[in-house]
């Protein structure tokens, strides 16, 4: 496969270290050739788009305008906000008017010939799923899941053109096909309360309460993602979910990236599992262990 | 019930909500669609399909001092959802950006927020958790919060207490100096 570019996001580097770092580790293990985006700066994320729209797609493209730097026609980022903002600053800039505007902003100007895709989006469309399975070495058999693909990996599909935008199937297939019991979760693309947990707390306990309710009721052992701002808030912010809707979840948030990596029997430390804030373990353990072939 | 005065429609406000925003307003029927699938309604003072009806009806004052502006999540599902095909997150966002322009902040906090969070950027060149996080506390007042998640969080290593050096990071500071500078609407 052809080099990719990876923009890992800056949460990949604080709150969501272990997706960074399983993410690596997978696309080590399939293949994936990705070359970190050099000197990649912020993308804006949600507060640069909710102040002003040339702001946030100039935030973007100095980072499109590094990777043409590369001499690459393809970037992937595991994050769905930074996806949403890359993709949205180059369908934008499409127009001469808004393409002059946003690089008037910037000290190299962006072509937009580059294509940006989830790493979720790779998996799915670029590599073979023989491969996956043949390095599968810890099945998950035994554990029930619930995808939850967040708000905007898929929406709106004029723009992210990837899996269906009200029932997105590629972490389903993808953890069907190391063998865990995929449920059918009705809110795969509700949104969990995005990034008010700070200044709206009550907002995201109401939101991802109802997320963590569905996959209970549902009879899942825990909840798969792939955006960080939904994973914290699922996890990291599950006690506070808790006091303030007088519940108690203990149900565990995995980065899909984390369980592939477990399955393909991939270095522990570079899953993150102990980064994560609702202990794994109980469920993990329920994974039956292969029968070892003689 | 609140009402309206429908004879005193702004149109310029409409117009300049259908030009920045490249949406056609008028095609809003009301089927309440976006409503039916927006995850906020219960925090809104408007509903999404009510903001829709007073853009159309002009009503420039109410939209902008709407608290529900501030509170979209930008999720998606009202423009996935428009039978018309309107991008009414766009809409939402556009309207956000009047409000912000005209002074209204009528959710502080959030406000607060997204101004600490690009500070950080402007000055680290990417989001600085921890530095936002401080910044946050001191100028909303709000001292406390998610203090309980500060141990978890620290004790994971996911709080680094110092930035990640960005060689470019005044190329990112001067994309905020030229935007300031040039008072760009779009």
């Amino acid at each position: 496969m052809a080099k990719i570019a990876y923009y890992p996001g800056c949460s990949g580097l604080g709150t969501s270290v272990e997706y960074d770092s399983s993410t690596r580790a997978v696309c080590r293990a399939l293949q994936v050739d990705l070359v970190d985006v050099e000197d990649w700066s912020c993308c804006g994320s949600s507060p640069a788009h909710t102040v002003n729209h040339v702001l946030s797609a100039a935030l973007s493209a100095r980072n499109l305008a590094q990777v043409e730097g590369m001499g690459l026609d393809q970037v992937a980022t595991p994050c769905p906000s930074c996806l949403t903002n890359l993709r949205t600053a180059a369908h934008k800039m499409a127009h001469q008017d808004f393409r002059d505007q946003v690089n008037a902003l910037l000290d190299i100007p962006c072509r937009t010939n580059v294509e940006t895709k989830s790493v979720l989006q790779v998996f799915d469309e670029q590599v073979d799923p023989q491969l996956i399975l043949s390095k599968v070495v810890n099945p998950l058999t035994g554990i029930k899941i619930a995808c939850y693909y967040g708000c905007i990996m898929n929406r709106p599909p004029v723009l992210m053109r990837f899996d269906d935008h009200e029932n997105p199937m590629a972490m389903d297939r993808l953890m069907c096909a190391l063998g865990a019991e995929v449920l059918p979760f009705p809110l795969k693309v509700e949104c969990c309360g995005a990034s008010y947990g700070i200044p709206r707390g009550d907002i995201v306990a109401r939101l991802s309460g109802k997320l963590l309710d569905a996959a209970r009721r549902l009879g899942a052992d825990c909840l798969v993602t792939a955006c960080p701002l939904c994973q914290m808030n699922l996890d990291l912010r599950q006690g506070q979910i808790n006091r303030a809707l007088g519940e108690n979840f203990q149900m565990p948030v995995f980065y899909y990236t984390q369980l592939m990596g477990y399955a393909l029997g991939l270095d522990r430390t570079e899953l993150g599992l102990n980064k994560l804030c609702v202990d794994p373990h109980r469920v993990l353990g329920k994974i039956k262990q292969p029968v070892p072939v003689k | 019930m609140q009402t309206f005065d429908l004879t005193t429609a702004d149109q310029d406000f409409i117009a300049e909500v259908e030009s920045r925003s490249h949406q056609n307003l008028k095609t809003c029927y009301q089927c309440g669609n976006c409503t039916a699938g927006c995850p906020y309604t219960f925090a809104y003072d408007y509903s999404v399909s009510q903001i829709m009806r007073l853009i159309q009806a002009g009503q420039k004052e109410a939209v902008l001092q709407s608290r529900s502006l501030w509170l979209c999540g930008s999720c998606q599902s009202c423009t996935t959802r428009c039978p018309n095909l309107i991008d009414v997150a766009l809409v939402m966002d556009v309207c956000r950006h009047m409000a912000r322009e005209a002074g209204y902040a009528t959710e502080r906090a959030v406000k607060v927020f997204v101004d600490s969070f690009l500070k950080s950027v402007e000055r680290h060149g990417r989001a600085y958790e921890m530095g936002l996080m401080v910044a946050y506390m001191t100028r909303s007042g709000r001292i406390f919060t998610d203090v309980d998640l500060a141990p978890t969080a620290l004790m994971r290593g996911k709080l680094p207490f110092k930035p990640h050096p960005v060689q470019g990071r005044e190329q990112v500071a001067r994309i905020f100096e030229r935007f300031r500078q040039g008072g760009i609407n779009g």
